[in-house]
């Protein structure tokens, strides 16, 4: 069995919805999350805030976030375990950054398992 | 006569304070010595009380007469002439000086100490059950054969290997050092924990041993909470968890000893005592910010104490078996998941999910999918449920299956 990495793309939240349906996006990604877990097939995941974010360029110039140029900016990602990369785009297929249109879940497979 | 019912009690109570401290004095390598001197002592406790007159304190006695048998143990004996002669040598007292300490602080450190040494990682888990059951609950063999439901001969195997282990891994009897402590605690809780299990979910008719053994690891998880550097927040936790489960105890029975699901238990039954201990722990466990998975199932375990068929009770169910799932899964858990997850979301949602689990070869499985479909899809549930009564396990459980698929007939 492999491990997969589904990477959410997706615009700031906090600037595009009220607290309560961030509240509701947090509950449906936990139900997600936790479905997945019950199938013994969660490895580890993490959200990635969007305050304090910094960009490093080439001769080291910082800049704030990557937000300027890019409207879907890393948002989170969970480590998956799956047979192929089909089950994982099955597991990708349920998350609710996807309602959002423009939002996607990239599928990467880990060299190392 | 007085005795009979005394000295199976203090057998229970004293048997394993003796153990601990002769096996703290002689080390881990001469624990069937401190056994059997307890045995004995027990022994001369029986023939001479049952000729004359039981001791104003019984207790003292059984520690006077241990002690003298401890010591003359090491008088005679080779095990004198070997390692403890030299280590008596070398702190320059004879066996006249040695003192066998029966204080009750004694007592309690060696009883913490054994607790540590039986739940080595190096010891298997199945093994530490047995071995802590002996050693540090005073079981005899036969106890603990019907609590595991398998012949006397396996355990006596099973204790037989495990204090091979523990010679040749020549683990010691003593705290372990601050750095250690957490890592340790946790094949501690998960032995304290399985103990528990084993009397709670135990297949065993004897109630009253599998009432026993649940308050036994409740005992030892309190062992561990009056000591100031093992009370740390998820051996409160675990407590908390037990003690809210255990205050379903007698109401998990009807009259004729059959079981009676959660949803039909009569909550008069349950013992309130218990559940504000268990409050009262939870509370204490939530200081600093350590959160481990037994905080998740006492929270979990509490709500269950709360009977009323809220949103906000299930939605927080839910919630904490999301949690529970990414640190430690367990096929019970993804089912019970599966069911506050109908009662949160709805069936439909909790269908599709039960559906991905393909946990085809256990009979809750098809328990939790005959509940879903009932009211949706009568047939289908029905199927569900009768897959279920062929790999049900227990005569309880296939009646208990049975009595649903009635119940089904009955709605039409």
């Amino acid at each position: 069995m492999d491990e997969f990495m589904l990477i959410f793309r997706h615009q700031d939240g906090t600037k595009i919805a009220s607290p309560e349906q961030i509240q509701i996006w947090m509950k449906q990604t936990m139900d997600w999350i936790g479905g997945i877990a019950a199938q013994n097939k969660f490895v580890e995941g993490n959200g990635l805030p969007f305050d304090d974010a910094r960009v490093v360029w080439h001769n080291n110039v910082v800049t704030n976030g990557p937000f300027g140029e890019i409207k879907e900016t890393l948002g989170g990602y969970i480590i998956v375990k799956a047979d192929s990369v089909d089950e994982a785009v099955e597991f990708a297929k349920g998350c609710p950054v996807l309602q959002g249109e423009g939002n996607s879940v990239e599928v990467r497979r880990h060299a190392r398992p | 006569m007085e005795q009979t019912g005394l000295i199976p009690h203090l057998f229970r109570t004293e048997f394993r304070k003796i153990t601990s401290v002769l096996c703290k004095a002689f080390g881990i390598e001469n624990i069937q010595v401190a056994e059997d001197i307890a045995s004995e002592t027990f022994l001369a406790a029986l023939e001479t009380w049952t000729y004359q007159s039981v001791p104003p304190n019984p207790s003292a006695w059984l520690y006077a007469v241990a002690r003298n048998k401890a010591l003359n143990y090491l008088r005679r004996n080779q095990l004198f002439a070997g390692k403890i002669a030299l280590q008596i040598k070398q702190s320059g007292s004879g066996a006249e000086e040695m003192d066998i300490d029966l204080s009750d602080q004694h007592i309690t450190d060696s009883q913490l100490q054994m607790l540590f040494a039986v739940c080595h990682p190096a010891i298997p888990a199945e093994a530490q059950v047995a071995l802590a059951l002996r050693i540090l609950c005073g079981f005899g063999i036969e106890e603990i054969a019907n609590a595991f439901l398998c012949s006397r001969e396996t355990i006596n195997k099973r204790l037989f290997r495990a204090k091979e282990k523990l010679r040749t891994e020549n683990v010691s009897i003593v705290f372990p050092g601050e750095a250690e402590i957490s890592k340790r605690l946790t094949t501690v809780l998960t032995t304290i924990y399985l103990l528990f299990n084993e009397g709670y979910y135990s297949e065993s008719q004897d109630t009253v041993l599998r009432e026993d053994l649940c308050q036994e690891a409740m005992r030892l998880a309190c062992l561990l909470i009056e000591h100031e550097k093992t009370s740390l927040p998820d051996v409160n936790a675990l407590l908390a968890l037990m003690c809210f489960h255990a205050s379903r105890f007698e109401a998990r029975k009807d009259r004729n000893g059959e079981p009676v699901l959660y949803d039909d238990q009569d909550e008069t039954r349950w013992n309130n005592d218990l559940i504000a201990k268990g409050a009262y722990f939870l509370h204490q466990a939530s200081r600093g910010n350590k959160f481990s998975r037994y905080h998740l199932e006492a929270t979990i375990a509490y709500w269950a104490t709360r009977k009323a068929d809220t949103k906000e009770k299930w939605e927080n169910i839910l919630q904490l078996y999301n949690l529970l799932l990414q640190t430690a899964y367990s096929p019970i858990a993804a089912l019970n998941r599966t069911y506050a997850l109908s009662k949160a979301n709805g069936k439909t949602a909790a269908i599709a999910a039960a559906e991905k689990l393909q946990l085809t070869g256990n009979q809750y499985y098809y328990t939790l999918l005959g509940e879903l479909y009932t009211g949706i899809d009568n047939d289908k549930a029905r199927n569900h449920y009768e897959q279920a009564a062929a790999i049900a396990k227990t005569n309880a459980d296939r009646q208990m299956i049975q009595q649903k698929i009635a119940r089904l007939s009955q709605q039409g």
